[in-house]
């Protein structure tokens, strides 16, 4: 689904490779952690997952793009196959829940009468079917980003991307999307999370990529760790 | 298209204050070039009107036999730049004259011969009553052996000419001026617009809306306040224009206001500034995301 060979990304106002000769491969079903101390290259890594970011050297594809050459008319087409997550949550304000969902299969071109019934299936999933009508500044932070991840959902992506979706919330709101993001995993779509939060890693047993100066140092699924 | 217009009416009602600000600003920008429209229109009405009088005149040698002359007019009538060739007799000449210039009457009356010569008058077509062509006109009339003197005016048609140059050219310049004005004011309005939903524009890409689809609601409500825009300037100058009239500051001369095919095309000007506006802003947004 997701294949990295020799990767490297150079900012053009950064002096050293924000990611260096990474080369990776996650398969069909999985759910991947992505760690490291900030400023490792995790960002990178993912914004690369979803073109916005190209690669300097190396290729990068993903569910069948690949990446490196890929046309600007051709950007909006990846999207549409990935869910993509952030720590911010990223919602219109002033739009509703139910809206904010809608909004992601609107802008594909999907047909208007099937809408709102695909937007309830998701809300439902997330578990906030109750505050469908409720603007992102009545939400709760543990909320909000489960509206986020339900607009990630609505287009049945094969990949859904986050970049550390727990990273504004506490313990318990943390549990809370941690799991959906798991059961997602478990319905068949590929998970990519990027995350400082150590102690959900170490009890979570998936399967963990750490970073290290835009390097991958530890993949939990190979046997041959690098040494440093 | 449906979406897209959606899309555009509720950016319009959720930035209520900066809508209202780009369709005053597109409205001034029109309006100012609108009036500027109208002073050129009337000028240039008046021009003509003016113009209309650029004649060409031949007097002819007394005792001329008038069968020469009537042949001689329909040869004249065919140049191309001749309208209408019309013979004037001494007789017609001297009443013209006592009924025009009243001071000379009582000269005119005890007057024993008439001094008058008999003529021929020549009225150009509206593309030539410029000084060039009625000298060429002149000149083929001295080609005639019974034409004694030709007149044109040379002096004031000469005039007439360069004032026509100078209007035409500084009525192009300020124009363009306004419209590029306009344009620019335009740009800097909406450009704000879509600073202000840069979030907005950030997500819908990243949910995978495609460059078009970001561009369309923009479009749509830059063409809307630019017809908005234009609407309102059109009144303005129509109000101006009323008010001016009603102060019979005419020159004595029949003021006009923009034909609909003119009015129209300041509406579809607005219309265009708004959409193109919107899409040079949004487009140059989106080549730096
Ligand atoms: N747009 C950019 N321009 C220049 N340098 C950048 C840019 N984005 C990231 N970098 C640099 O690239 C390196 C990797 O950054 P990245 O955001 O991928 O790290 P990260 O692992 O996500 O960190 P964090 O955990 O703090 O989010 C850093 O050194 C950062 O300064
Ligand atoms: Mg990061």
């Amino acid at each position: 689904m997701i294949r990295f060979s020799k990767v490297s990304k150079r900012y053009p106002t950064g002096t050293d490779a924000a990611v260096d000769e990474v080369s990776f491969h996650i398969g069909r079903g999985e759910f991947v952690f992505l760690t490291g101390h900030s400023g490792a290259g995790k960002t990178t890594i993912l914004k690369l997952m979803f073109a916005e970011e190209r690669p300097t050297s190396g290729e990068v594809r993903v569910s069948g793009f690949g990446i490196g050459g890929l046309r600007r008319e051709e950007v909006p087409r990846l999207r549409r196959r990935l869910g993509i997550v952030f720590q911010d949550f990223r919602l219109l304000e002033a739009r509703t829940a139910a809206e904010n969902v809608a909004f992601a299969l609107e802008v594909t071109g999907a047909r208007a009468d099937g809408i709102p019934a695909r937007v309830a299936r998701v809300l439902d999933q997330v578990g906030l079917a109750m505050k469908a009508e409720a603007l992102p500044r009545e939400l709760s932070g543990g909320e909000q980003q489960r509206v986020a991840i339900a607009r990630a959902l609505v287009n049945d992506p094969p990949v859904l991307l986050a970049d550390e979706p727990t990273g504004n919330l506490d313990e318990r709101a943390t549990r809370g999307v941690f799991q959906l993001l798991c059961d997602i995993n478990t319905a068949g779509t590929v998970v990519v999370m990027a995350t400082h939060d150590l102690d959900l890693v170490r009890h979570a047993n998936k399967r963990t990529l750490e970073m290290r100066d835009g390097r991958v140092v530890f993949d939990s699924a190979s046997d041959a760790t690098e040494s440093w | 298209m449906n979406l897209i217009t959606r899309e555009a009416l509720l950016s319009f009602r959720r930035t209520r204050t900066l809508s209202a600000l780009s369709v005053t600003t597109i409205a001034f920008a029109l309006f100012v070039t609108g009036l500027f429209g109208l002073v050129a229109l009337n000028l240039r009405g008046a021009l003509r009107q003016v113009a209309e009088r650029v004649q060409v005149i031949a007097f002819i040698k007394r005792e001329t036999p008038s069968q020469q002359i009537t042949a001689a007019m329909s040869d004249i009538a065919v140049f191309p730049e001749v309208l209408s060739v019309q013979y004037v007799s001494e007789t017609q000449a001297l009443e013209r004259a006592q009924r025009e210039l009243t001071e000379f009457q009582d000269v005119y009356k005890d007057l024993e011969v008439n001094p008058l010569p008999p003529s021929i008058e020549l009225s150009l077509k509206p593309e030539f009553r410029d000084a060039r062509h009625a000298a060429a006109v002149a000149d083929r009339l001295h080609g005639f052996e019974f034409v004694d003197e030709v007149k044109f005016g040379q002096d004031w048609v000469q005039r007439l000419d360069s004032l026509r140059d100078i209007a035409g050219l500084v009525g192009l310049a300020i124009g363009l001026a306004f419209a590029l004005v306009s344009i620019v004011i335009i740009g800097v309005t909406i450009r704000i617009t879509v600073l202000q939903r840069e979030r907005e524009i950030h997500i819908m890409r990243l949910v995978g809306a495609t460059d078009w689809f970001v561009r369309g609601p923009f479009l749509v409500e830059g063409a809307i306040k630019g017809f908005l825009g234009g609407t309102v300037a059109l009144l303005l100058c129509a109000s101006v224009f009323a008010a001016f009239r009603a102060q019979r500051i005419g020159l004595g001369v029949g003021l006009r206001f923009f034909s609909p095919g003119e009015a129209f095309l300041l509406l579809l000007f607005g219309v265009l500034l708004g959409f193109g506006g919107s899409l040079v802003s949004v487009s140059r947004h989106l080549r730096h995301v």
